[in-house]
């Protein structure tokens, strides 16, 4: 431990001690010559010397503004000359000043170079950059460069990275022990990358060493393995995030389905309207409330479900109401309803579809291993969608209109019988299932296009919910959400999005030959007329 | 005693239907023809090409809504997929317009353009034979019959029926839709077929063969009206009607539903496929959307509107609608989605039988004597409205 601290202490040390020091001239002159070659030696050279002149004399040639005059190398911005070695403002610009020409090599080396000097930092998060950056192109220039931030390295993040990128490097280094501790460390790597980079190990030709072959043969099972289980729950996580939409969509289709027997078509237009509500409430704060303009989701959300449960209720007691008993002419005039809110939306909003912004706090994602990313707006809507079920439930369960909501979907009759006010029960639920659908609107305005024809794509797979879990089943609407979700996502692994939408519709239509009432069919008898 | 089948097919009709059906074929097959050809254009009563077009185009509509009509009218059926029984037909056919179009594409290849386009080298298996006239024909036939055949077979055995039917029709049509979409599907994915020349080697474009067109359609309209009637009138007739009453009595009585209404259901699938075939050389393009949901749901307003459960009223819903969408979508475009919304609307909850049902309500002195058949029955006063509702929730155990 006391020889670890010492030995950072020295690095620093160098470090600082080199800092004060003017640059040596000779190492500049590099650049005076004609052979990109050698000014590429320069640019590693001055990022192996890291210290602050050294990273002025890199910006300067990046910017163009680098020259060569009088024998000496000059950092000129068009008005005077500062000598670049020592610092020294020139008295005179000379006569034969000329700008050096900076190719892409140079560019790339220069980044590098400065990239290097990033790995000294005292920032860890610039220094993590550094490194991530590194580690995709280690070369015999930078190589030695992260070996000496590895030895100096604290942060345990940043440590990682640097030791896979030496590793990388050192994977073709000329000792085989080298090689064998790199194949090693290089099996905690998730990135596919280096499988590329160990694949070629594989060969006897290239890798001599038997020992190393066996090593680098763990290393790419190791990371085959690791990817294969990131890429599994990456597609677990976007089935859930599908299902969660899904379930959205179909919870308020759900209750109005099981208590009302109406399809109601336009289910898919009133999430058209939560969503557009959510794009009003963010143009109400993008224009009163500049400075609160993250948190206009929170106040979108009960805007949507009211917006869209008032005009759930304009529906039922204006045209639906009418048509209980006759399910097919209330299809047909939802559907008519439908198309009016399409109409309306298009006047009000016009055709195109219209912006709607995630917050600030929704947009990146947790990464996991290789290129699977968990985006934060879907993680939202999961918990988003559980949080609407467990509202539902308690509703459901818990309260009196739930209650009542419960007997009419079982016997209508019945229920009307023991004096349920039926006509209100069914306005209510209307509402709460409008309402519902707003909501859905709102978390569907954070991932997909919000438009006036959005609605129309979700009343299918909606209903399918609803079919496949049972009418009137919260439980069913949940396991069928998930389940379409997943094995769509999993049939789009191999198939394609548009064979699995197709296999998903084959598969319930011969489900619904098998199990007629859903997973979860009420209890009871049943007869029909 | 069993009635002679002419006899039968004769007095299936009152004498003023028949008279009805000669004047619409005399004005079809002469009337039209002679005002196209031979009328100069200065002339009030010259017809121009574009309005022999649109007229063929809405009696192949007539004829879909008469398909419909039998199966949603006549058998309580919602179908939400005729749009894919007349996409079919239409594609049907219209391999074999792209056959004939021959080395006259843009590429000069004799491969329809698209498959060039794709960088294919050969037709795919299931365009074999499709340069022959009669082949097409057997294809429009046979692929949506087998195609209704199957999935009525299932459907109605395991007895969906109500909205659950409606909306598994509606996701097989907008399964179809997706796949069709796909350009390796081998059907022109997002353009679909178009740039027709020839039908048997004569000019597409040539007013004989639009009249000729025309002329056809109105006659599979008046056969499909024969049809229809005659069936409608049958015993076969009946007991579909009480099928869609009461399917559980039928059934008790000793009747398997599955049958009548299996045959009715790929009828009314072959209709549309016909009619699908005919649209498709008069208005020269046939793409996937026609097998959008909305124009499945707007086939079952035509029949809405004109009056489900007789057999003119659906001719007449088609031309009304259609003229309308015409007129509206040249003059007032965005009010049409408004339009046809509520139209929607109004007609399920004012005019539920129809403008056929308002025409007997306002002139009905003598009441039933020439109703075709007995009024689809909305429901029985004494029957609770809980068993509607079962009934809705569709699938029985």
């Amino acid at each position: 431990m006391r020889s670890l601290i010492t030995s950072v202490l020295l690095g620093l040390c160098c470090l600082f001690g080199s800092a004060h020091a003017a640059l040596d001239p000779a190492v500049l002159q590099g650049f005076a010559s004609e052979d990109f070659g050698e000014r590429l030696a320069v640019i590693g050279q001055l990022g192996q010397i890291g210290d602050e002149d050294a990273r002025r004399v890199l910006e300067a040639l990046e910017n163009d503004s680098l020259a060569i005059g009088g024998g000496k190398v000059l950092i000129y911005d068009g008005e005077k000359a500062i000598d670049a070695a020592s610092g020294v403002a020139l008295e005179a610009v000379p006569e034969d000043i000329d700008t050096l020409t900076v190719n892409n090599r140079m560019r790339t080396a220069i980044e590098a170079a400065k990239a290097g000097m990033a790995l000294f930092s005292t920032d860890p998060t610039v220094r993590l950059t550094a490194a991530t950056r590194l580690r995709d192109g280690v070369d015999a220039t930078t190589l030695p460069l992260l070996e000496k931030a590895l030895a100096s390295e604290q942060d345990a993040a940043v440590h990682e990275v640097l030791t896979l990128a030496v590793s990388r490097g050192n994977l073709g280094s000329g000792e085989a022990a080298k090689r064998l501790s790199a194949a090693i460390a290089l099996a905690d790597s998730g990135d596919p990358s280096v499988l590329a980079l160990l694949e070629p190990r594989l060969d006897a030709s290239v890798e001599p060493d038997a020992a190393v072959r066996a090593a680098v043969a763990d290393a790419i099972r190791s990371i085959e393995r690791r990817l294969a289980v990131a890429g599994a729950i990456g597609t677990v996580f976007t089935g859930l995030s599908l299902g969660s939409i899904l379930l959205l969509a179909a919870l308020g289709l759900a209750i109005t389905y099981g208590v009302m027997g109406v399809i109601n078509m336009a289910h898919g237009e009133l999430l058209m309207v939560g969503a557009y509500a959510t794009y009003v409430i963010q143009g109400l704060f993008q224009k009163y409330l500049p400075g609160m303009v993250d948190g206009y989701l929170l106040a979108a959300i009960p805007v949507s479900f009211l917006v869209a449960a008032l005009v759930g209720v304009l529906m039922e007691r204006t045209v639906i109401r009418f048509l209980y008993g006759r399910p097919l002419e209330s299809l047909l005039a939802t559907w008519g309803l439908s198309l009016v809110l399409i109409q309306t939306a298009r006047t009000l909003f016009g055709p195109q579809n219209v912006q709607v912004d995630n917050p600030s706090w929704m947009s990146g994602g947790i990464a996991l291993l290789g290129d699977t990313v968990l985006p934060w707006n879907r993680v939202v809507i999961i918990g988003f969608a559980a949080f609407v079920l467990v509202l539902i439930w308690l509703m459901m369960q818990k309260t009196r209109l739930g209650m009542f909501v419960r007997a009419v979907t079982q016997n209508r009759s019945m229920a009307g019988c023991v004096g349920v006010p039926t006509a209100r029960v069914d306005t209510l639920a209307f509402a709460i299932g409008a309402g519902v659908a707003g909501l859905g609107g709102c978390a569907l305005s954070q991932i997909a296009n919000v438009g006036p024809a959005m609605g129309q794509g979700y009343i299918v797979d909606a209903f399918m919910v609803v079919v496949v879990g049972g009418v009137g089943q919260l439980a069913g609407a949940v396991w069928a959400a998930m389940g379409l979700g997943l094995i769509a996502k999993f049939l789009e692994g191999w198939t394609g999005a548009v064979v699995a939408k197709i296999v998903v519709l084959v598969f319930i239509i011969v489900f619904i030959q098998k199990r007629p009432q859903g997973l979860f069919a009420l209890k009871g008898r049943f007869v029909e007329s | 005693m069993r009635t002679p089948l002419t006899i039968r097919f004769l007095t299936s009709m009152p004498r003023k239907g028949w008279l009805a059906l000669a004047i619409f074929a005399l004005v079809a097959w002469v009337g039209v023809p002679m005002a196209h050809l031979m009328l100069p254009e200065s002339s009030p009563f010259s017809v121009s090409a574009y309005t022999v077009t649109l007229m063929g185009k809405i009696l192949c509509y007539a004829v879909v809504a008469v398909a419909m009509d039998l199966i949603w009218g006549y058998a309580g059926i919602l179908s939400l997929g005729h749009g894919l029984f007349f996409a079919l037909g239409g594609y049907g056919f219209g391999m074999y317009l792209m056959r004939q179009i021959g080395t006259d594409g843009s590429y000069g290849v004799n491969l329809p353009d698209f498959m060039v386009f794709l960088d294919w080298k050969e037709l795919p298996w299931f365009w074999v034979g499709s340069d022959s006239f009669l082949w097409a024909l057997v294809l429009v036939v046979a692929v949506p019959g087998a195609l209704a055949f199957i999935f009525g077979y299932f459907a109605f055995r395991s007895r969906i029926k109500g909205v659950y039917f409606s909306i598994i029709t509606q996701a097989l049509t907008y399964a179809a839709m997706l796949l069709f979409f796909r350009n390796e599907t081998g059907f022109g994915g997002n353009n679909g077929f178009t740039d027709f020349k020839r039908i048997l080697g004569y000019d597409i474009t040539s007013p004989e063969m639009r009249l000729t067109l025309f002329g056809l359609s109105a006659a599979l309209l008046m056969f499909v009206l024969l049809l229809g009637r005659y069936l409608v009138t049958s015993k076969f007739g009946r007991v579909l009607a009480a099928i869609r009453d009461a399917e559980s009595r039928v059934m008790f009585i000793g009747y398997q539903p599955l049958w009548y209404k299996l045959f009715i259901w790929t009828l009314s699938a072959v209709l549309c496929a016909l009619a699908g075939a005919l649209y498709v050389p008069q208005v020269g393009i046939i793409n996937p959307s026609e097998m959008s949901a909305a124009n499945s749901i707007e086939i079952a307003i035509w029949v809405a509107v004109g009056g489900r459960g007789t057999l003119v009223g659906p001719v007449i819903g088609a031309f009304i609608v259609n003229l309308a969408k015409s007129f509206f979508t040249v003059e007032f475009p965005e009010y049409w989605l408004f339009f046809l919304g509520f139209l929607f609307i109004g007609v399920t909850l004012f005019l539920p039988d129809g403008v056929v049902g308002l025409w007997r309500k306002l002139f009905a002195r003598k009441p039933a004597t020439e109703t075709e058949s007995p009024p689809p029955v909305q429901k029985p006063a004494a029957v609770p409205e809980k068993d509607e509702h079962l009934a809705a929730k569709g699938a029985a155990a």
